[in-house]
């Protein structure tokens, strides 16, 4: 009798190639070039950031492209303590909901703040790739840092968590 | 008894690849359905979706689909990881319960972002089925050999399924070589990407919703085992039985829509089923033509309630399976009133 088997490997690995859709394509672009195009729902008036195929209250298709400022206030966030591969900030770092100006949704990204700085209401500016290395991803911000504004008071933030 | 339900109305998009992404697809689609079932959303008691996270390489895709139906306020709803021909069958169960009249059912999916015999194989047994690296076309392929070898069916055979439900000359169909012994090219349905949405209505408000119901007579599900080497391969006892089930045999059938990607597997479930000669089999060009995975059993029902809508049939039958080799499958008869 040989040895039993006791374990087994076996890897699975499946490659896709995803389309963005019309929607999220045109908010992608607009990071190339340094903008930040939010869409606009045709019935409720809320601007999406990133935009989405349908208004999830309203189930509508977006309206009006808007572009939204590039500074806004942190409505939540998260201090990440865990490692998980692919991580590119140093531990521990923050994670937030960043409400643009001009956005009634905020958009989750990297803050560049001590963790034991990280507050809500916290004001904030994306910090950009150099023009020449953005691609059409989020990784064309870099992360947002604090502006050094007073903080925003709740009831601005209240109604877009 | 049952309560009385039918497919009041049936919407899709099938296209060989969509550009935009599943929220924009669906959206319009399930307007689509509503709009000809002359319901507003808020008409909606429950919804149900079916979809495979696999298609896509990402999590929780159908809460992402939820855009598209608007679940605010909040809705009573639900999914299955399985086509939406399940997603139906659940919201046929919960309308049983008489509280509510109106469901909305959807399916969506885009078998063509991966590779999607290989994305196949993931359901396997993935200690000793899985790691031998066969492939959806190559189980298929081992089942029509199955088929062949018990003289259930010949090569010949298959080319004239295809024949009829994508195009071509018997002849020369033959003459092309294998893909996957005995499979040609035209034994295979390509991947599509596919959204369907389906309206279901209980009782006299059906009547309300729809010139021409498409009242649901019986359906049923059954399920084989997992092991291929288990079962016998080229006879269908799950289909046999959801068939017996769902009272198939008690009329004829004008029309029956058989959810079948390979060319044998319509063979197959056609003779399980004990359809005559006098059933035309599937008129849309079923999964043979396009094979949206996730849809094609939910697209067989919306097509096979079409042709009582239209006035094609009066008794129809829909099929949908899951599983390598049809190891699940689920049958639906469907008559017109005066059926």
């Amino acid at each position: 009798m040989s040895e039993p088997v006791r374990r087994i490997k076996a890897p699975v690995r499946f490659e896709y190639t995803v389309q963005a859709g019309k929607t999220l394509s045109r908010f992608l672009a607009g990071l190339v070039e340094g903008r930040i195009l939010g869409r606009r729902c045709p019935s409720c008036h809320k601007v999406y950031v990133p935009p989405r195929g349908a208004c999830p209250t309203c189930a509508l298709p977006p309206g009006d492209e808007v572009e939204v400022k590039d500074t806004g206030t942190v409505t939540t966030f998260c201090v990440v303590n865990v490692p998980f591969e692919g991580q590119t900030m140093k531990l521990p770092y923050v994670y937030a909901a960043v409400l643009l100006d001009g956005a009634d949704i905020p958009m989750l990204h990297l803050v560049n703040a001590p963790a034991d700085e990280a507050r809500m209401g916290m004001r904030v500016r994306a910090e950009w790739a150099a023009p020449g290395q953005r691609k059409p991803t989020l990784e064309s911000i870099q992360w947002f840092s604090p502006t050094g504004e007073p903080d925003a008071p709740f009831e601005s933030y209240q109604e877009h968590l | 008894m049952p309560r009385d339900v039918a497919i009041a109305s049936f919407a899709s998009l099938v296209e060989p690849r969509f550009d935009g992404d599943e929220v924009e697809v669906l959206a319009p689609v399930i307007g689509e359905a509503l709009r000809a079932a002359r319901l507003e959303r808020r008409d909606v008691g429950f919804t149900v979706s079916g979809s495979c996270d696999y298609l896509g390489g990402r999590p929780f895709s159908f809460v992402m689909a939820l855009d598209a139906v608007g679940a605010w306020p909040p809705i009573r709803e639900s999914h299955v990881e399985m086509d939406g021909a399940w997603a139906l069958y659940e919201a046929w169960v919960a309308l049983q319960h008489g509280d509510i009249d109106v469901a909305l059912v959807y399916a969506f999916g885009r078998s063509t972002q991966g590779n999607l015999y290989e994305v196949l194989s993931a359901q396997l047994d993935p200690y000793t089925v899985a790691p031998l690296g066969i492939d959806a076309r190559s189980m298929a392929a081992l089942q029509a050999r199955a088929m062949l070898d018990a003289k259930r069916c010949t090569e010949r055979d298959m080319a004239a399924v295809a024949a009829r439900s994508r195009g071509g000359d018997v002849e020369a169909l033959l003459a092309a070589p294998y893909v996957a012994s005995p499979l040609r090219a035209h034994d295979c349905g390509p991947a599509y990407d596919a959204v369907a949405a389906v309206v279901l209505v209980a009782g006299d408000r059906a009547k309300q919703c729809c010139d021409r119901p498409a009242w649901i007579r019986g359906i049923d599900h059954r399920i084989e085992p997992h092991a291929l080497g288990t079962r016998d391969l080229a006879r269908s006892p799950s289909v046999e039985l959801a068939g017996e089930r769902a009272g198939v045999r008690k009329a004829p059938v004008d029309v029956a829509e058989i959810d079948a990607p390979f060319s044998h597997q319509e063979i197959l479930v056609r003779s399980a089923l004990g359809l005559g000669p006098t059933t035309r089999v599937n008129p849309s060009g079923g999964s043979l033509a396009a094979w949206p995975y996730i849809v094609s059993g939910l697209l067989r029902l919306g097509e096979a309630a079409r042709a009582i809508h239209t006035g094609k049939a009066r008794r129809a039958v829909a099929h949908a399976t899951s599983g390598p080799c049809l190891q699940q499958n689920l049958v639906c008869v469907m008559e017109a009133s005066d059926g």
